[in-house]
């Protein structure tokens, strides 16, 4: 099923009176063109679902803004985006469909590593400027140069993505010896694991525990113990939502005297649902995150546009606090208007190169791309859960709960140590 | 391989537990599939469906979910009559049972999952029954109550509805249904109520099992899905039409999977488990405790 965007009565409504207002704004009711349709096949159900909807939900905020200032090239904008079930098997025909069937003008990605993976093919084929969304090192191996990428890994996002976790783990005194990794059997585990081992290496760490476990793990305190009996110092786990909640569980109920630091790449932790239902089980837990609200982290406009995304997410059922897909989302096609405006084109080669030269200003601050389109410079953050008291939802919105401890631009606490000590 | 007794005897423990919540997801598996030859590819949508419910009913009325999952049972079970009498009527009466069945239970199933995430949205949910976060230590085993109570509710139902089948006439009638669909007429029941009866036992066993579910681990809609394969799994090695050849599946395949989790690492799990079905089939076809 094709699903485009709807524009509320209300956003029609003020679009007509600022058309009335300033004669000098385009109305393309008038200019008789077709809109500019910008497609993607995202999650709207299944497992990766609760981030794709909310990935939708910012780009709809999105379109509607710029429809409101005119739309693009004087033509309305107009999103086309399909489900992909989080399944990574449908997205190469919901690609194929989009360019020689729907002839979208312009393709961006859904959510997210396997997805951009399936669609790459595809896009390559067509040689379509493709943005994406939250694609670890998806493009390392493809090499495109007309592909661009919007979590903040920096040039080698394999390495990149678990650095700030062991850097930090490294401030503790004494330092650690000894790690443990563990991750579930996907692209995206495997991928933030084997920068980790590599990591681990180059610090002189020792991998004490190395093991992966299938998607549809239920019981994870054999894991946890199993990995207890290696003591390690420190423990790196990279998860999907349901195993992140599990393993958090399974890590309280068996208990880890012993770790000085426990956390990783935990997808699901940056999503309202998680942070409120696991609520205080969450202490302690280093995980990597995008945004925060610490007083480090306020670019212009983001406030805004989460009060916007709140009010609508509340009446879609949608991630509620909206921090950690959303203003990204949303700043991946403010990158794509902008490249658009400037070169007066749909053209994908001038797009590409266009945005490949150009630092651009976003809602999730400045944003330059690098190496293989990743960001110039890295961005990953590396928070601690502290203070979080009860299931409150509120309070995750307050600074102070999710501890920014890397990078140093945008550090707002210190670590507390043992693990322990720091889940109390 | 790091071996001790501590993790021996812990890794026992979990899979037993586990084991026990597997028992209650197979359940009605085993009596759709193995003793009414319905292949309700639908079951664990509609255990989702129970864990969603638990999950309204515990943050809306407050009722605590094994409280509740004896309410939702009992609607289940009418509910599961009259959609047995549907599928009887569209299907089964008709003789187009076997694939255009199939078709219709996955439809049904994409409907559960499509009605869940328009009502509920798509977010993981999960309960945290304070009452439930206590971990207790006997010696050097660690039994956590919130995969002890599911497995101890999973066997306790799956015993409930063994003792119903093996003490009451219906039970009786419905083993019976299983073995020959004829000579059940002959006795005196209806084969067609019969079936209505324990379908709608199948229904109310998944809703149950989804309370289960929503305690042990996060849901999403689609989350059923993950289970079709091992349910079915331990229906066939079980023996298809025997209860408690399904419980001792369940626990096999809890213990095997937790085992090899623990001292050879959780990958090699699914292998594992799946590895034991198939000998068990090349060396007994019909199953563990199957005729």
């Amino acid at each position: 099923m094709e699903f485009t965007t709807r524009v509320s009565r209300r956003a029609v409504m003020a679009g007509m009176a600022a058309g009335f207002a300033a004669s000098s704004i385009p109305a393309f009711g008038q200019s008789g063109q077709p809109p500019v349709r910008i497609g993607m096949g995202i999650a709207l159900s299944g497992g990766l679902a609760a981030f794709g909807k909310s990935a939708l939900l910012a780009m709809q905020i999105w379109a509607e803004d710029q429809n409101a200032k005119g739309g693009l090239l004087g033509r309305k904008v107009e999103l086309v985006y399909y489900d992909d079930q989080s399944n990574p098997a449908t997205v190469p025909g919901i690609y194929a469909k989009l360019i020689d069937v729907d002839k979208v003008d312009l393709v961006i990605s859904g959510y997210a590593t396997n997805q951009i993976v399936a669609a790459m093919p595809t896009v390559m084929q067509k040689k379509k400027v493709f943005l994406t969304l939250f694609g670890l090192a998806a493009n390392d191996k493809f090499n495109y140069d007309r592909y661009f990428q919007m979590q903040p890994n920096g040039p080698d996002a394999q390495a990149e993505f678990s650095k700030g976790f062991l850097q930090t783990a490294m401030t503790m005194n004494p330092k650690p010896q000894t790690i443990a990794l563990v991750g579930g059997d996907a692209e995206f585990p495997a991928i933030a694991l084997a920068g980790a081992r590599d990591n681990a290496k180059a610090l002189g760490l020792k991998v004490v525990f190395d093991r992966t476990y299938p998607p549809n793990t239920i019981e994870f305190a054999s894991v946890v113990r199993a990995m207890k009996a290696t003591n390690p110092d420190i423990v790196f786990v990279a998860s999907y939502p349901p195993d992140s909640a599990g393993m958090v569980r399974a890590v309280r109920e068996v208990g880890l005297d012993t770790v000085k630091m426990f956390g990783g790449g935990m997808i699901g932790l940056q999503s309202a649902a998680l942070k409120s239902q696991l609520g205080a089980s969450l202490n302690g837990v280093v995980a990597y995150d995008l945004y925060a609200p610490e007083s480090t982290m306020k670019f212009p406009g983001v406030e805004d546009f989460l009060v916007r995304y709140r009010k609508e997410a509340d009446k879609q059922g949608v991630d509620p606090l909206g921090f950690y897909i959303a203003p990204l989302a949303y700043a991946e096609l403010q990158i794509l208007g902008q490249a658009v405006e400037a070169t007066k084109s749909l053209d994908d080669a001038k797009l590409a190169d266009y945005i490949k030269a150009t630092a651009f200003k976003t809602i999730a601050g400045d944003i330059k791309f690098g190496k293989r389109g990743e960001w110039a410079e890295p961005r990953i953050l590396w928070v601690q859960y502290q203070g979080v008291a009860g299931n409150d939802i509120a309070q995750f919105k307050e600074a102070g709960k999710q501890v920014i401890l890397y990078p140093d631009t945008f550090k707002s606490g210190t670590l507390k140590y043992p693990f322990s000590a720091a889940s109390k | 391989m790091n071996f001790s007794w501590d993790l021996l005897l812990n890794a026992v423990t979990s899979g037993i537990m586990l084991g026990g919540f597997y028992a209650a997801v197979a359940v009605g598996i085993t009596i759709a599939f193995g003793m009414l030859d319905i292949v309700n590819i639908a079951h664990p949508a509609f255990m989702v469906l129970g864990a969603f419910l638990a999950f309204l009913s515990i943050n809306t009325l407050g009722i605590d979910p094994f409280l509740s999952a004896l309410g939702f049972a009992a609607i289940a079970f009418v509910f599961g009559r009259y959609f047995y009498r549907a599928y009887y009527h569209f299907f089964e009466r008709r003789g187009d049972d076997s694939l255009q069945g199939l078709a219709f239970f996955f439809g049904i199933m994409f409907i559960v999952e499509i009605s869940l995430v328009l009502i509920f949205g798509v977010d993981y949910r999960l309960i945290d029954l304070p009452y439930l976060a206590t971990t207790y230590e006997i010696g050097i085993v660690q039994i956590p109550l919130r995969l002890a109570a599911p497995c101890l509710a999973g066997v306790a139902m799956l015993v409930a509805i063994q003792f119903y089948l093996s003490r009451t006439f219906t039970g009786r009638a419905i083993l019976a249904v299983a073995q020959d669909l004829e000579a059940v007429r002959f006795v005196g029941a209806d084969p067609i109520r019969t079936k209505e009866i324990a379908f709608g036992i199948a229904m109310a066993s998944a809703i149950v099992a989804g309370v289960l579910l929503i305690i042990i681990q996060s849901v999403e809609p689609s989350i059923g899905r993950e289970f079709i394969g091992r349910a079915f799994a331990i229906c066939v090695l079980g023996g298809m039409t025997s209860l408690p050849g399904t419980l001792l599946a369940a626990m096999i395949l809890g213990i095997a999977e937790t085992m090899t989790s623990t001292f050879f690492g959780p990958s090699w799990s699914p292998a594992v488990a799946f590895g034991l079905l198939l000998l068990t089939l090349a060396f007994k076809p019909s199953g563990l405790l199957g005729r």
